[in-house]
């Protein structure tokens, strides 16, 4: 990767990072619950927006930029894991599990939508 | 939770600035052919892993004042891990058929991602040296 390229992904993906903070607080706050929310809620959205990414034909450096920095930063697995693992440790393991589930299922449906949105732009 | 200040955005910022960027170079590094996403794989476990030891240890085992956890946890961990790219990849496979390669590339990485929590949760826990 380029010197730019380098830098760009710095950035977007700083900025992905503090997104994925505010949306997560923001949702968590309003809709607090056992269900980590906010987490789905910033992972079902990039989810989306890769999607719209792919669809557009989006590649090579522009990919590296918005799919990898941004949105890749924006989008967390560690999270996910983490409250899962959180939630069975609780006893809650079948919130655990719906969490990895409806994650996995949603989040491919999500790309799913996006690519088609991404496509008819 | 607790209010947001310049600081823990800073941190953020930081964080996954420079997770994004180790997760660029990885995927460069290891290109993409049409089989096992192994850099998206391998930033996903190690994330993970990076995640559980740090919340807990943070949690558990040091003050809660600090800034590591949102330079650490919420900024390089979230950085370098993706669940976007991940699903696309699934996507791609379901795309070309190959839904055996979809099943167990998720598969494998949800186990190695939550047994990655698992063994870094406990490491801090169980071990004297974590500290």
């Amino acid at each position: 990767m380029s010197a730019a390229v380098v830098a760009g992904i710095a950035l977007l993906g700083g900025l992905g990072a503090v997104a994925r903070l505010l949306l997560d607080g923001a949702v968590s706050r309003r809709l607090a619950g056992s269900f980590p929310l906010g987490t789905l809620a910033v992972n079902l959205t990039g989810a989306v927006a890769l999607g719209v990414l792919a669809g557009a034909g989006v590649s090579g450096d522009r990919s590296m930029l918005w799919g990898v920095g941004l949105i890749g930063a924006f989008t967390t697995f560690s999270t996910w894991m983490l409250e899962s693992h959180r939630l069975a440790e609780e006893g809650r393991g079948r919130v655990a599990a719906a969490n990895v589930a409806v994650s996995l299922v949603a989040g491919v449906l999500a790309v799913l939508a996006g690519r088609y949105l991404g496509a008819a732009l | 939770m607790a209010r947001l200040d310049a600081r823990e955005l800073a941190a953020v910022f930081a964080g996954g600035a420079v997770g994004a960027v180790a997760r660029g170079e990885l995927a460069e590094a290891l290109g993409h052919g049409g089989g096992w996403p192994w850099a998206t794989f391998l930033v996903n476990v190690a994330g993970a892993f990076v995640l559980g030891y740090a919340t807990t240890r943070l949690q558990e085992r040091l003050p809660l004042s600090s800034y590591r956890r949102p330079l650490v946890g919420t900024g390089f961990c979230g950085g370098l891990t993706t669940f976007s790219t991940m699903q696309l990849e699934l996507l791609r496979m379901l795309d070309d058929g190959r839904l055996g390669l979809a099943a167990g590339y998720a598969a494998a990485g949800l186990v190695a991602g939550f047994a990655a929590v698992l063994v870094a949760t406990n490491l801090v826990r169980r071990v004297g040296w974590a500290r």
